[in-house]
């Protein structure tokens, strides 16, 4: 087998530290949203007592649920063997891991006492599966970075396959672990859902490459690294079939739900009555988010694949977050069912549609979040050889012509 | 010590629920010892302040909400008073222990006006998701959150299907010195725990008995010679969404 | 690196220590100890200014987990001794600056956690019993000052 070299990005000052400046400035923003809320108390966001989860969470479980699928691409390397995605197995755990420390960040930051962080790492209930999703996402950072490290240190290269497996399987649990944050909720309508963990699967699959795609493109555009186009088309094709896959589990999700009688209300109200819902559902999620990136990618130029992988990669993410919100906060604003048949009126808003608007402190911090992944990747870049000297096709496989065959995309979801 | 005698209020209310002749509550023995809440005759010994709550006992309440007046908000307003929740006038943040929920039936127009308060269910979905165990179940059944070590994270909130919690969104002042709650952790009803391990009763059921209602019983569900263990022996009673299993400790008559 | 860094961070400080050494003025002040009510403490001065957290937090534990509500360790019998009576009627919260919780917090320069939620001054019935103070069965001697 060849060996591909490795390097850190280099030069190029001003635009790197550009950009870094950008990312820093954004970082600082969301502390200070979250001192804000931790100061002022929640009331200065859009959440209530009626949506207790609101932007950070959607933006927090975006991130978590990437990062898990930013992974995809190693695996496809190491566990699989593919050529093609080998030498991109350490950018994508370098990203894996950038995205969860983003989302982690913000899921903490949003506590109404985040001053206990120590006590949630060390006050556990066994019992709650949020508890043990605390162990699954530091135990999947120890996972990607011994995984890096078998990748990058020669002598231990012979444990990658080892290591890729391992941090495969982890990454499948993780994420049914979060998607189970919302299924073991069984008195809400709308996440009592056997559906939702292979759901958050192949979310996280869809979206983490998503996001190795634009941080690619990205890369290579800013350190002039020379991006084949026969790779790009694979990447392109392979989001395309993992978007598709998304939208057969959302429609197995929606389909099983109406089928049981008691959940017919809040499907007719994603689906039809919600307003904001359901048209970030029908436009946000299921047509920019799926239909049209799909068809973007299946209907790649020869040789000009990039653009329109890269916006079919941006369409994707856009449409996970309509996606997440619609599940998060969709879920939470219908009310939930007490007496079953009856009109119900309160002071505290009993069988009422709340309505949700986020607040700048709360965007701040989500926005953060991705700030601090995206900083994270490029010092990560800066400092250590996560980069192949050359991404070119031939460099990649000198018989990627005839190698394109079918198989080839169909990546293990 | 200080050799205080707390107040133990005598009411007629609590003399009735206090069920069979054996009952007195807040015995003082000598300065500073007092026997708490002797809860009926034969059954729970009377707890001293040093003696844990055990499973012999469950708290339960009944509401009759025949006797539940629309209109009537008695038990909402004592919650309030006695566990110092003043909001900031912004209904969808503000704390909510209890509430009166009215009920149509769309089909007949009947209508319904009834309390509903954490249900201290005995297999309570909020304390089996809270991550760092401040949700607990007390062994007496009354559902608390340990302030203490709750952080905030609100998926207790998510978890309970009553919509019985509040997140406090806001710095709280002048606080009841036995109900702590401050900003950025969750509370609900307490079943006004301070009140019971006196001997005394919830506030809102003392209220609702005031205001001549009289529709809410609290006692032991352990023990079946307290009032609210007869009446739910001898009439059919329901608790909110059985469907759920949950078996909560709140349970209406005339539903 | 790392070593660089901390010697470039005690080269900063050094001045800044320096000059809090020097000006006897720029000190924290002594705390002042607000008297109790009664006699003595439920355990000799030594021990609760070591321990009185260890106290406090077992018994937060017991009382709220297991409803024990002895009183010996109870903040709030803590607060209800230890409070003052503000001239202008009432009681004086104990976290106030200068009472007996907080002057010697500010002096140890250790934040207390516990009136975000716990009542800082005597409840109502305490208050409405301030005009019978001094307590008559309170056994409380004069807490001595701190050196
Ligand atoms: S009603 Fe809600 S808050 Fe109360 S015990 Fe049940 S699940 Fe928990
Ligand atoms: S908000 Fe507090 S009580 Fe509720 S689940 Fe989180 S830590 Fe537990």
């Amino acid at each position: 087998m060849r060996r591909t070299t490795y390097r850190e990005i280099t030069g190029q000052y001003v635009g790197f530290y550009g950009l870094m400046a950008g990312l820093g400035v954004l970082i600082l923003l969301s502390l200070a949203a979250a001192w804000h809320m931790e100061h002022q108390g929640h009331h200065v966001t859009g959440m209530t007592n009626q949506i207790v989860w609101g932007m950070p969470h959607v933006l927090a479980i975006f991130l978590i649920v990437a990062a898990s699928g930013a992974l995809n691409v190693a695996s496809i390397g190491t566990v699989f063997g593919r050529t093609w995605y080998k030498p991109l197995g350490r950018l994508s755990g370098l990203l894996a891991l950038a995205l969860l420390v983003g989302g982690l960040a913000v899921l903490v930051l949003d506590l109404g006492r985040a001053d206990r962080i120590l006590v949630a790492m060390t006050t556990y209930n066994f019992k709650s599966i949020f508890a043990w999703n605390i162990y699954l996402y530091t135990g999947f950072m120890a996972v990607v970075v011994v995984y890096l490290w078998v990748q990058m240190e020669r002598r231990m290269n012979r444990f990658a396959p080892a290591a890729g497996l391992v941090a495969m399987i982890w990454r499948l649990v993780l994420t049914t672990g979060t998607g189970s944050i919302f299924g073991f909720l069984v008195a809400r309508q709308a996440y009592d859902a056997a559906v939702l963990a292979p759901l958050f699967i192949a979310m996280s699959l869809s979206l983490g490459l998503a996001s190795f795609n634009l941080t690619l493109a990205a890369t290579c555009r800013g350190t002039g690294l020379e991006l084949g186009d026969g790779l790009v088309s694979r990447l392109g094709r392979l989001l395309g079939v993992l978007a598709a896959v998304v939208l057969y589990f959302t429609a197995v999700q929606h389909l099983t739900n109406l089928y049981a009688a008691e959940h017919a209300g809040v499907e007719r109200f994603i689906l039809l009555e919600g307003g904001v819902f359901t048209a970030l559902f029908w436009l946000g999620q299921v047509l920019l988010g799926g239909l049209v990136p799909i068809a973007l990618v299946f209907t790649l130029p020869a040789g000009r694949a990039l653009g329109r992988v890269v916006l079919a990669s941006i369409l994707v993410f856009l449409g996970g977050i309509a996606q997440i919100y619609v599940i998060v906060i969709g879920g939470q604003a219908y009310p939930l069912v007490l007496f079953p048949g009856k009109e119900v009126q309160s002071s505290f808003f009993d069988g009422v549609v709340m309505s949700y608007a986020p607040s700048l402190p709360e965007i701040t911090l989500g926005v953060g979040g991705f700030a601090m992944a995206a900083a994270i990747v490029m010092v990560g870049l800066r400092s250590l050889r996560f980069l192949p000297e050359s991404l070119a096709d031939a460099a990649l496989d000198p018989h990627h012509r005839a190698a394109a065959t079918d198989a080839e995309e169909k990546a293990p979801a | 010590m200080t050799g205080r005698t707390p107040q133990q209020g005598f009411d007629p209310q609590r003399r009735r629920f206090l069920s069979a002749a054996a009952a007195a509550a807040g015995v003082t023995l000598a300065p500073g010892v007092t026997l708490y809440g002797v809860t009926a005759a034969g059954s729970a010994a009377a707890r001293a302040p040093e003696d844990p709550v055990t499973s012999s006992v469950r708290w339960g309440l009944l509401v009759d909400v025949n006797k539940c007046r629309d209109g009537c908000n008695a038990c909402v307003t004592a919650c309030v008073e006695e566990n110092g929740l003043r909001g900031n006038g912004r209904p969808e943040t503000d704390a909510q222990w209890i509430r009166k929920v009215e009920l149509r039936d769309p089909s007949t127009g009947a209508k319904r006006s009834l309390p509903l308060m954490c249900q201290h269910c005995a297999s309570p979905p909020c304390v089996d998701v809270c991550p760092t165990g401040a949700s607990f179940r007390r062994a007496d059944g009354i559902v608390l959150v340990d302030k203490h070590i709750c952080i905030g994270c609100r998926y207790c909130m998510l978890a309970c299907p009553y919509k019985a919690r509040s997140f406090i969104h806001e710095v709280v002042e002048d606080q009841k010195p036995y109900a702590p709650r401050g900003k950025g952790t969750v509370e609900s009803c307490t079943f006004c725990v301070h009140r019971v391990d006196e001997g005394r009763t919830p506030a809102c059921v003392e209220a609702c008995a005031e205001a001549g209602g009289d529709a809410m019983t609290f006692g032991d569900l352990n023990d079946p010679n307290s009032r609210i263990s007869k009446q739910v022996a001898a009439y059919v009673t329901d608790q909110i969404r059985p469907d759920l299993g949950l078996d909560p400790g709140v349970r209406y008559r005339n539903l | 690196m790392g070593r660089r860094l901390v010697l470039a961070l005690l080269l900063l400080l050094a001045p800044a220590a320096a000059a809090a050494q020097d000006s006897d003025a720029g000190r924290v002040p002594l705390p002042t100890i607000v008297k109790g009510k009664g006699e003595a403490c439920v355990a000799d001065t030594a021990y609760m200014r070591r321990y009185h957290m260890t106290e406090l937090d077992h018994q937060r534990d017991e009382t709220m987990h297991r409803g024990v509500r002895t009183r010996k360790f109870s903040l709030k019998e803590c607060v209800d001794c230890h409070a003052t009576l503000a001239p202008t009627g009432g009681y004086v919260s104990v976290n106030a600056p200068g009472q007996f919780c907080r002057s010697c917090h500010d002096y140890a320069a250790v934040t207390i956690d516990c009136f975000q939620c716990h009542a800082a001054r005597p409840g109502e019935k305490e208050t409405k019993r301030a005009g019978a103070f001094p307590r008559t069965a309170g056994k409380f001697r004069q807490e001595s000052e701190v050196q």
